[in-house]
């Protein structure tokens, strides 16, 4: 990402909406469903070009799930959308038994994640879905860094034959992929290389990190930054790579540090390669209301906060 | 229905039921109760009523049948097995390690499961997801759902209520195994689904109230359901828990437990009582 370039701005559950209404010609099989928040989710773009493929199941998300269940065993192609606090606490074990032991092919892709939901509070705002969704066996769990990244990721979920926890947020946020990029399950990215330190960032934080790496140049220090946005599977080749040769790891994630990216990237490193690690993440609270940015900033995920993280991992090296 | 028919139903249950009680026994545990309820209904289903094909387990046009009460897998398993879906010599293995047979159904290791069931209240749901599929397919295939009398407790029974009816699925029919029992007690005790009737009723979908143990009632409410259009049926099966064997009936003790040797023994020496061929020789003279 230069500075030079001018930066886009766009919502990852805009680019989920639009492309599903784009994929819905192709695939004949893919059916959509809603809880009653198909405006927000966006899936009633598909919902207006395809009426007799989507269904909206009112507010009642775990008779959505296990509906899905039902179509993706008779041939469908299931995409179900609502908020991430509702697509996993509320249905949990409709996920559990219905979707990931029972591995139907279900697309569950949640939208309004993390604190960015912003204004609505704590009680919309899913800190612990990453957690909830990546503990469940046959789960893939994928957070995009931004719309480039939910488009590939949404024509790879078609695909791809298996359970999928996809995670999206409200905001808009900046388009840091060209259009060129691939999406790999397993696979994370190297945006930018570095020696000094490892900032292993998903989803909307990646951007952040971006900010970071940044400032970080500016007091000397390289820093790379991962797109990790395949969190299950998770690619542990390439976090060893990284901490191999910088000696330190930073994870960034909108989430709690409890459990999601941080928890899935310590692991491995524990396991293989223990390093000094800093988890810039929500520290075991709920969030509130007010603004996306001043959320961000409050609860330890600005730029200045990954960059100080990095900062105290370098010294520990 | 014409006797030999009706015979060869009863002799289908009984086969059902006796291998529940052998199945438990070897076992050592599981529920007897919800399973011997429900077996005059399955038996019904699986050997005269429903589109099945056991050399097929995924044929696309087959008729679909989710236990949602999957607690009682042993009177689906014994269904699966007497048709053919898989080796009889399979319900020895009833929930021990390495086998198929799970404890709940597991549609990845058993064929003929359709879905994971369990953990209560979700069949119905997934009943629902395939109706709506056949309908956008055009095809003509039926869903049939069983459920506990208990399970309707459960909330999202009641979301899935209302979205069959909200649908049209005509294509769904919903049995209710209502023997009156849940594990802590009688359902109208611990917590009263009553009046059933009239909720499903209020649901939108078509309720037909049978004796779930008299074969010429359930096939006519199986029936009825067939042309029923543009809702969903509701078959409250009045049953009797524990049916077959006198000292389970109506007891909720043996919601959960499996027989010991001895009152193994007892239930099949009851349950072989009238078997086909000492009916053959009454009838004879």
């Amino acid at each position: 990402m230069g500075n030079t370039r001018e930066v886009k701005l766009k919502a990852t559950r805009d680019a989920y909406g639009e492309k599903l209404a784009e994929l819905g010609e192709k695939y004949e099989d893919i059916v959509v469903l809603d809880a009653d928040l198909a405006k927000s989710t966006k899936t009633l773009l598909f919902g207006k070009k395809f009426p007799h493929r989507f269904f909206d199941m009112g507010i009642a998300e775990q008779s959505m799930i296990g509906t899905a269940a039902g179509l993706a065993l008779s041939g469908k192609i299931p995409f179900a959308s609502t908020f991430a606090v509702f697509a996993t606490g509320r249905v949990y074990d409709q996920l559990r038994i219905s979707v990931s032991y029972s591995k139907t092919n279900v697309k569950v892709v949640a939208t309004h994640s993390g604190l960015t939901v912003g204004e609505d509070g704590a009680t919309h705002q899913a800190l612990e879905d990453i957690a909830l969704a990546r503990v469940l066996p046959n789960m893939a769990v994928v957070v995009p860094c931004d719309a480039v990244e939910t488009e590939k990721v949404i024509e790879f979920a078609v695909e791809y034959q298996g359970p999928m926890y996809i995670r999206l947020g409200r905001s808009k946020v900046p388009v840091i992929l060209d259009s060129g990029y691939e999406f790999k399950l397993g696979k994370g990215a190297v945006l930018r290389e570095g020696k000094d330190v490892s900032i292993v960032a998903t989803g909307i934080m990646v951007a952040k990190s971006l900010e970071a790496a940044e400032m970080l140049k500016e007091r000397g220090i390289d820093a790379e930054v991962i797109n990790m946005s395949s969190i299950k599977p998770l690619d542990n080749e390439l976090i060893l790579k990284s901490a191999k040769k910088t000696g330190g790891v930073v994870t960034v994630e909108e989430h709690s540090i409890i459990g999601g990216l941080s928890s899935a990237v310590l692991e491995v490193l524990a396991e293989n390669l223990p390093v000094p690690a800093e988890r810039v993440g929500v520290r075991d609270v709920f969030g509130e209301s007010g603004t996306p940015e001043e959320l961000l900033a409050k609860y330890g995920l600005s730029p200045k906060d990954i960059a100080a993280a990095a900062e105290r991992v370098i010294r520990r090296k | 229905m014409l006797d030999a028919e009706k015979i060869f139903l009863e002799e289908k249950a009984r086969i059902i039921r006796k291998r529940i009680i052998s199945m438990l026994q070897e076992a050592g545990s599981g529920h007897p109760g919800g399973s011997l309820s429900a077996a005059d209904i399955v038996a019904a289903l699986f050997f005269r009523h429903m589109n099945i094909d056991p050399a097929r387990p995924h044929w696309e046009d087959r008729d679909r049948f989710i236990l949602s009460k999957g607690h009682a897998a042993p009177v689906l398993y014994a269904a699966l097995a007497e048709a053919g879906f898989f080796d009889t010599k399979e319900l020895k293995y009833l929930r021990k390690i390495n086998h198929m047979l799970q404890g709940h159904p597991d549609l990845r290791s058993t064929p003929g499961v359709e879905i994971s069931t369990g953990s209560l209240g979700q069949g119905l749901a997934v009943g629902n997801g395939m109706a709506l599929a056949a309908k956008l397919d055009g095809r003509d295939y039926r869903v049939f759902v069983l459920m506990g009398d208990g399970e309707i407790q459960e909330g999202m029974i009641w979301e899935a209520a209302m979205a069959a009816a909200h649908y049209k699925l005509d294509n769904l029919v919903g049995i209710l195994d209502y023997n009156g029992l849940q594990i802590d007690g009688p359902i109208a005790q611990i917590m009263n689904p009553e009046p059933i009737a009239d909720k499903w009723n209020s649901f939108g979908w078509h309720v037909i109230v049978i004796d779930g143990h008299n074969f010429d009632e359930i096939l006519n409410a199986l029936e009825e359901a067939d042309r029923i259009e543009g809702k969903p049926t509701l078959i409250l099966a009045k049953t009797v828990k524990g049916k077959g064997v006198s000292f389970m009936e109506n007891e909720v003790d043996w919601h959960g437990k499996a027989p010991s040797k001895e009152e193994g023994e007892l239930a099949m020496k009851e349950l072989s009582q009238g078997e086909v061929l000492e009916r053959w020789e009454t009838l004879g003279k």
